[in-house]
């Protein structure tokens, strides 16, 4: 469990996090959202006591982290993989961890034994791949076998049996009852990875749901819908009210009308009532890499929306560059809407 | 305890200290003995326990930057912050660091001390090498006292510093400038020098010896005795390593 309340994090004039508040609950992954720079490591860091922050507190299991006895063994986390002495062996890194929080030198074997590590723990780890320093990492922080894990970027850099690899390996964390907050800045990884969510734009919360939620919510929904009398098509959805576009013939095949904001129940009624033959009606969704640029590119906009991100997502289909808020100006007065905050 | 088996750990498990310590050694112990193989018949009598001390600073400056490299090399791996997740509160991972550094770098002074000396006796068996007095024991043992208290300093400016370049410019530019050049200055010279901490800290080694033309500098009128002057030079290296210590804990890490 990790409560954030308020944290804030400024770097000069920089604000790097700016008032975040969110819950980690246990049981589940949660992942940590954010574009490129948005302040994620800045987060972690502050959670683990690394940075002080410059305002609100966070707290693991109802304590800040430097009141924590023993902390590896509450709360495990890989920062950067690359925080190893090259010239030191995997399985001393490993033993002088251990040692500093009276963790049985027997369990340094057994977590290169989890990671799958155990035939170069004699070797400098200077000398690992990415994917081996990315295991030695993860071996660090399960040392302590921790109820509270920290992960920033794991999958970076790894290839696609790597990014399995731990993505199998958090949701069996989770499933164990642990607490796992893990950060990516790719929503499609997220996705596959997180039940829940806590995203994060420049610093600002911009939602904290569940990631079904999020991506139903976050890509636009269209429907695509195909027909022989597509003048009469075109006229009947219109005079509905309905905002109608033309997709001409392409590599996604014949030409066709393109319906945001419709279900296909909707539509195919709609034809019914008329008598109209379709040869096509499709549910269709936005990219949500696009969608998630959006949300985060512009989030003092989305700010005002919080709790109903379809809005900011179908405005446009713009490229989401919003010029960044003068640094420090608090958002005009709009209330932070934080669902699933209940998380226990 | 555990605190001093993690910096125990961390120590002996990379080659670099090892390589400093051979290196502390030989580089004393092997110009000494150039020194006593070199000495005239004549000049037999200078050679006494002060004298094969001459070449300590060498070792002494190989001992700091091992005890610089300490603490800089895990700002620059980043496990530091490994560290300081395992002991949030640092100021205890810091002073093992402390103990375990500093008390092997006064091992490895007591080692190039004794050696120098003992060489210098199988070298020149005729010289007047004998320890008696505690003068006699302090010019040679107390070595490894000074060595114990520079690495502490070495380790703080480390702290202060945090990169491995910039702290050891910092620490060589200060030994063999300032406190070489800042005597030379007319009419209050003479007071900073009686001032300056490794100054004072050599004091504690060789006051009371004579002086020799060809052996190590002795510095008249220093206002500490030898037990005072190595009290000097402890306050100034352990406030040094406070100071160091409080800027660690403040700072983000
Ligand atoms: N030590 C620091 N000093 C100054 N600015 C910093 C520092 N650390 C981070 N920042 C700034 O704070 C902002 C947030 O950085 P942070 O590393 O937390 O982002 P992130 O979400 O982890 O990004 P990424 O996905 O690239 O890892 C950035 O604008 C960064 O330049
Ligand atoms: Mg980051």
């Amino acid at each position: 469990m990790i409560e954030a309340q308020g944290l804030t994090k400024r770097y000069g004039r920089t604000v790097a996090v700016n008032d975040l508040s969110f819950t980690v609950a246990p049981g589940k992954v949660t992942g940590f959202l954010g574009p490129n720079g948005a302040g994620k490591s800045t987060t972690m860091r502050m959670i683990l006591g690394l940075d002080n922050p410059s305002a609100g507190t966070v707290r693991i299991n109802g304590r800040r982290y430097a009141e924590l006895h023993h902390p590896l063994r509450q709360v495990g986390a890989l920062l950067d993989a690359k925080w190893v002495h090259p010239n030191r062996s995997a399985r001393s890194h490993l033993r002088w961890i251990a040692a500093s929080n009276r963790i049985p030198v027997k369990r340094v074997d057994e977590v290169l034994e989890v990671v799958g590590l155990t035939s170069v723990a004699g070797k400098r780890a200077g000398g690992f791949s990415l994917g081996m320093s990315q295991r030695l990492g993860i071996a660090t922080a399960l040392l302590g076998d921790p109820g509270v894990l920290l992960f920033d970027e794991p999958v970076n850099g790894l290839d696609p049996e790597g990014i399995l690899w731990i993505r199998q390996f958090m949701h069996r964390l989770a499933d164990e009852g642990r607490t796992v907050f893990v950060s990516s800045h790719l929503l499609s990884e997220m996705a596959l990875t997180a039940q829940d969510l806590v995203v994060i734009g420049r610093g600002r919360l911009i939602a904290q749901t569940s990631t079904q939620e999020f991506i139903d919510n976050a890509s636009e929904s269209a429907v695509r819908v195909r027909g022989p009398e597509m003048e009469r098509l075109h006229g009947l959805l219109t005079g509905q009210g309905l905002t109608v576009r033309d997709v001409p013939a392409g590599a996604d095949g014949p030409a066709a009308l393109l319906v945001p904001n419709a279900s296909t129940e909707q539509i195919g009624e709609l034809a019914g009532t008329v008598g109209l033959v379709l040869h096509e009606l499709a549910a269709q969704r936005g990219s949500l890499e696009q969608a998630f640029i959006q949300l985060t590119g512009q989030d003092v906009e989305y700010q005002a929306g919080a709790g109903a991100p379809a809005g900011a997502a179908a405005a446009g289909g713009g490229t989401g560059v919003a010029v960044p808020p003068p640094a420090g100006e608090a958002p005009s007065g709009v209330p932070l809407n934080v669902p699933g905050g209940d998380a226990r | 305890m555990t605190l001093l088996t993690v910096e125990r750990i961390k120590l002996f498990s990379t080659r670099s200290p090892w390589w400093c310590m051979i290196l502390a050694t030989a580089l004393t112990v092997g110009l000494t003995s150039l020194f006593a193989a070199t000495t005239r018949t004549k000049d037999l009598a200078d050679l006494t326990p002060d004298a094969t001390q001459f070449a300590y600073n060498f070792g002494l400056v190989v001992m700091m930057v091992m005890s610089t490299l300490a603490v800089t090399t895990e700002y620059r791996f980043g496990t530091i912050r490994s560290t300081f997740l395992a002991v949030p509160t640092r100021t205890p991972a810091l002073v093992a660091k402390a103990v375990v550094v500093a008390s092997l770098s006064g091992i490895v002074g007591e080692i190039t001390a004794v050696g120098s000396w003992g060489i210098a006796r199988l070298i020149q068996p005729d010289a007047p090498l004998a320890l008696n007095t505690a003068q006699e024991y302090r010019n040679v043992f107390g070595v490894g006292l000074v060595y114990l208290l520079a690495s502490v300093f070495a380790m703080a400016v480390g702290l202060i510093v945090r990169q491995s370049a910039g702290a050891i410019v910092i620490e060589l530019i200060y030994l063999f400038l300032l406190e070489n050049l800042l005597p030379v200055i007319p009419r209050i010279g003479d007071s900073i020098q009686h001032w300056l901490p490794f100054t004072v800290g050599d004091n504690f080694i060789v006051a009371g010896a004579v002086r020799h033309s060809d052996g190590p500098p002795v510095i008249d009128n220093m206002p500490l005795g030898p037990w005072g002057s190595l009290l000097y030079f402890a306050a100034v290296c352990i406030g040094l390593f406070v100071i160091g210590t409080v800027l660690a804990r403040r700072r983000d890490a």
